[in-house]
C-alpha cells in the first residue's frame, strides 16, 4: 500500500497530532511524508526520526502561510504524480480541512476523526464518534484513496529515532490561491489545550470566592469577574507547576472571566488528556462532551451531587478556593519542585 | 447583499442518544436547530443588518429539516428552502455538500454561503470545506470575526495556534465558531411569522443533480463504552490534608 501522510506545521513546527498519524501510517507499512510551507529542513529532519521512510516537501514562499486553495491543489497534483492508496491526516484544523476538500478533488470519500483502525487486506476501517461521543459508528470508503483524519491522542505516538534520515523529493507548490493571509494573533501562550497531557479547568465556581475584597470602584459584575480572575491565575499556577494547560467551561467562558479559546465542551475544544482536574465545574452534558475522553478525571466541587463526579476517578468534596493552593503545594512537593 | 445560511436539525446536545436495533435513537428528546448553524443564521442577519440584503435558509433533510428552517426563520431570515426527496436516505456529508452546492448555484448571485462548524450528530465538520471546493470559492472556515469591505471580506478564523486574518474576494463560504457572536433569541412576532411560513420543497431534480452516490459505508453503530470509575472522595482533615492526600493519590496513578 502507498501510505501518504500529511504532516500538519505551523511555520515549520509540527503539529503532535502528526507523529500520532505517522505512527498510525507506519502499522499499515512503508510512510511517505507530506510537508507543505516554507523553510522546511529541519520539519524534515525531524520526521525521518519519527519514522517517516521518505518525504515529498513543497518548500515555497507561496506555501509560507497555510492556505487551503492552495495546499489542497499541491495535495492534488501530489497524489496524481505519486499514486496514492491512504492518505492519513492528523484531525486538526487544517488537516480536518484539506482531507474534505481532498476527498472532492481526488472523487472519494474522508472519514474524519478515527479513533480506531482497523485494516482488513486493502480495506480500511475506522471507528469514530459521532452524536459527540455517545455514539460510535465503524465505517469504511470503498473509493481510492481511503482518506482518514486521525483523532489527536487517541493513538499513540511514536518515539523518535534520534538519527535516522531518509530521502526528501521536493515537490512543486500548486496555484490557484483565493485568500491571502494578513497576519496572525496569537493565543495566550503556553501549552495547547488539545495537545496537553494534563488541563486544570475551572467553571461558574471560580468566582465563588467572598473572601477575596475587589477593588472598591467595581460595580457587582465587574467584581464578580475579577474574582474569578483571581481564581484562574490560581489555577494557571497549578497548571504551571504539572506542566499543563487550563481550560474552562462554557459558563465561566459566557460571564466574561476567560476568553472562548479556553473552553472545552461541545461547542468548544475536544480534548482528551491524561489527566483533567475539572475545578468548579458541575459536569454538563455538553461539558463532558468534550473532555470524556480524559484518562482520568478528578473533581472539586463544594457540591457532592454535581455529575462531574460520575466520570471522576477522584473527588474532594469541598471549597476549591481553599483547595486548590493546598494542592499546589502539594504537588510541588511531591514533584520535587 | 445576497445571503445563504446552511442549517440542520439535530437532536438536542442533551439527548441520551444511544444505539437500538442498529439504529441511533434519542427516544423523545427534541430535535433543534444544530447550535452551530445559530451562529450561521445570526452572523448572516448581522450582515444583512450592516449591509442590506435578504437571507435564505436551506436544509437537506426530510420533514424533520422544517425544524431547523422555522428557527431560522423566527430568528429573522427572510426565506427557507427545504431540499428534499425521497431518494435521500442515509445520504452522507459529502452527498450534502454536492447538494448544497446545486442549490446554492440554482439560487444564483449568492454573496457569502454561511456553515455551522461542523453538525452535532454525525460531529463531521467537512461540509463547508467540500461545497466551498465544489463552488471553486474561497473557505473562510472557523470564523470567528468579520468584516465586509465592498466586495471583499476580512475574516479571524480560529485555529489551533490563535487566530489568522485572511482576506477573501466575495462570493464565499464562511463557517463559524462561537465567539462569532451569540445567536439572537427568537421573537414572539419571529415565531409567529415562521409558523406560518410556507416553505417550498425542492426536490433533487429541480435543483438539477443526480441522487449523490453515497462515498462511505456504515458497518455498524456500537454505543460508546461506559465507563467504569469508581469515585474515590478524598475526605477528613482541613483543605491541606486534603490536598496532599488528593495529590499522593493523582501521583500515584503515574499519569503525569
Ligand atoms: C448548545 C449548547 C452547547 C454547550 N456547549 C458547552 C461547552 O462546549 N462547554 C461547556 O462547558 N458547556 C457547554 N454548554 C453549557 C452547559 O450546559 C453548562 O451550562 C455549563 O457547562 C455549566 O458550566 P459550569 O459547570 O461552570 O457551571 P455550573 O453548572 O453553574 O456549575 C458550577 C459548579 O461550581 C460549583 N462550585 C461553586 N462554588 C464552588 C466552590 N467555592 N468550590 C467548589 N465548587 C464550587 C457548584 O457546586 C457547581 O457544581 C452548552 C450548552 C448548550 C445548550
Ligand atoms: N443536511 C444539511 N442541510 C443543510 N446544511 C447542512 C446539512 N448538513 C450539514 N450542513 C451544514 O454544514 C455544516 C457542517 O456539517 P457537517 O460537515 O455535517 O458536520 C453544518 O453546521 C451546516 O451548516
Amino acid at each position: 500500500m502507498n501510505t501518504l501522510v500529511y504532516i500538519d506545521n505551523f511555520k515549520g513546527e509540527a503539529l503532535p497530532a502528526s507523529w500520532e498519524a505517522v505512527g498510525v501510517g507506519k502499522t499499515l507499512g512503508e510512510v511517505t511524508g507530506l510537508i507543505f510551507g516554507s523553510g522546511l529542513e529541519a520539519l524534515a529532519k525531524t520526521a525521518f526520526e519519527y519514522g517517516v521512510d521518505e518525504i515529498l516537501l513543497a518548500d515555497d514562499v507561496s506555501l509560507a502561510d497555510y492556505r487551503a486553495e492552495v495546499y489542497a491543489t499541491t495535495l492534488k497534483q501530489v497524489c496524481a504524480d505519486q499514486g496514492c492508496d491512504v492518505l492519513l491526516f492528523p484531525s486538526t484544523s487544517r488537516g480536518r480541512e484539506l482531507a474534505a476538500m481532498a476527498a472532492i478533488d481526488l472523487n472519494t470519500g474522508v472519514l474524519v476523526d478515527a479513533v480506531a483502525l482497523e485494516a482488513n487486506g486493502d480495506k480500511l476501517t475506522v471507528t469514530r464518534p459521532i452524536y459527540s461521543g455517545k455514539v460510535l459508528e465503524k465505517v469504511t470508503c470503498s473509493l481510492k484513496p481511503q482518506i482518514i483524519t486521525l483523532r489527536g491522542r487517541a493513538f499513540p505516538k511514536p518515539a523518535p529515532q534520534p538519527g535516522k534520515t531518509g530521502p526528501v523529493k521536493k515537490v512543486a507548490a500548486g496555484s490557484g490561491a483565493l485568500t491571502t493571509v494578513d497576519g496572525y494573533t496569537t493565543s495566550e501562550g503556553g501549552v495547547s489545550l488539545t495537545d496537553a497531557n494534563i488541563i486544570v479547568s475551572g467553571g461558574r465556581g471560580m468566582a465563588e470566592n467572598p473572601t477575596l475584597q475587589p477593588p472598591a470602584d467595581l460595580d457587582a459584575k465587574q467584581a464578580e469577574i475579577w474574582r474569578a480572575q483571581q481564581g484562574f491565575a490560581m489555577l494557571k499556577e497549578m497548571a504551571d507547576v504539572l506542566g499543563g494547560a487550563v481550560g474552562a467551561s462554557r459558563a465561566a467562558v459566557d460571564a466574561g472571566y476567560v476568553p472562548y479559546a479556553m473552553q472545552v465542551g461541545q461547542t468548544g475544544k475536544l480534548v482528551s488528556p491524561n489527566v483533567y482536574i475539572a475545578c468548579g465545574i458541575s459536569g454538563a452534558i455538553q461539558h463532558l462532551a468534550g473532555m470524556r475522553s480524559s484518562k482520568m478525571i478528578v473533581a472539586i466541587n463544594k457540591d457532592a451531587e454535581a455529575p462531574i463526579f460520575k466520570l471522576a476517578r477522584y473527588g474532594v468534596v469541598g471549597d476549591l478556593h481553599q483547595i486548590i493552593p493546598a494542592l499546589t503545594v502539594a504537588f510541588k512537593k511531591g514533584l520535587g519542585k | 447583499m445576497k445571503l445563504v445560511a446552511c442549517v440542520k436539525t439535530t437532536p438536542d446536545t442533551t439527548a441520551a442518544v444511544k444505539v437500538e436495533n442498529g439504529k441511533a435513537t434519542w427516544g423523545d428528546a427534541p430535535l433543534v436547530i444544530n447550535p452551530w448553524d445559530e451562529y450561521a443564521v445570526e452572523a448572516a442577519l448581522k450582515l444583512k443588518e450592516a449591509n442590506g440584503g435578504n437571507v435564505t435558509v436551506i436544509s437537506v433533510g426530510g420533514e424533520e429539516a422544517r425544524i431547523a428552517l422555522k428557527h431560522a426563520l423566527a430568528m429573522g431570515a427572510d426565506d427557507a428552502v427545504l431540499i428534499s426527496d425521497p431518494a435521500l436516505v442515509g445520504v452522507d456529508p459529502q452527498a450534502v455538500a454536492h447538494i448544497l452546492t446545486a442549490a446554492i448555484q440554482k439560487l444564483g448571485g449568492v454573496d457569502v454561503a454561511f456553515f455551522g462548524r461542523q453538525a452535532i450528530d454525525d460531529d463531521s465538520g467537512t461540509t463547508p470545506a467540500q461545497a466551498a471546493r465544489l463552488l471553486g470559492w474561497p473557505a473562510l472556515t472557523l470564523v470567528s470575526v468579520i468584516k465586509v469591505d465592498g466586495r471583499s471580506l476580512r475574516v479571524e478564523r480560529a485555529i489551533e495556534e490563535g487566530r489568522q486574518i485572511v482576506t477573501a474576494k466575495l462570493p464565499a463560504v464562511v463557517s463559524l465558531v462561537k465567539d462569532s457572536g451569540e445567536p439572537r433569541y427568537p421573537s414572539f412576532m419571529g415565531i409567529r411569522k415562521a409558523s406560518k411560513a410556507e416553505i417550498p420543497t425542492w426536490s433533487l431534480s429541480q435543483i438539477g443533480i443526480p441522487v449523490p452516490a453515497a462515498v462511505i459505508e456504515h458497518v455498524t453503530l456500537i454505543n460508546a463504552p461506559v465507563r467504569e470509575v469508581v469515585c474515590e472522595l478524598i475526605t477528613g482533615g482541613n483543605p491541606q490534608e486534603i490536598a496532599e492526600h488528593l495529590a499522593e493519590k493523582i501521583l500515584g496513578e503515574k499519569q503525569l
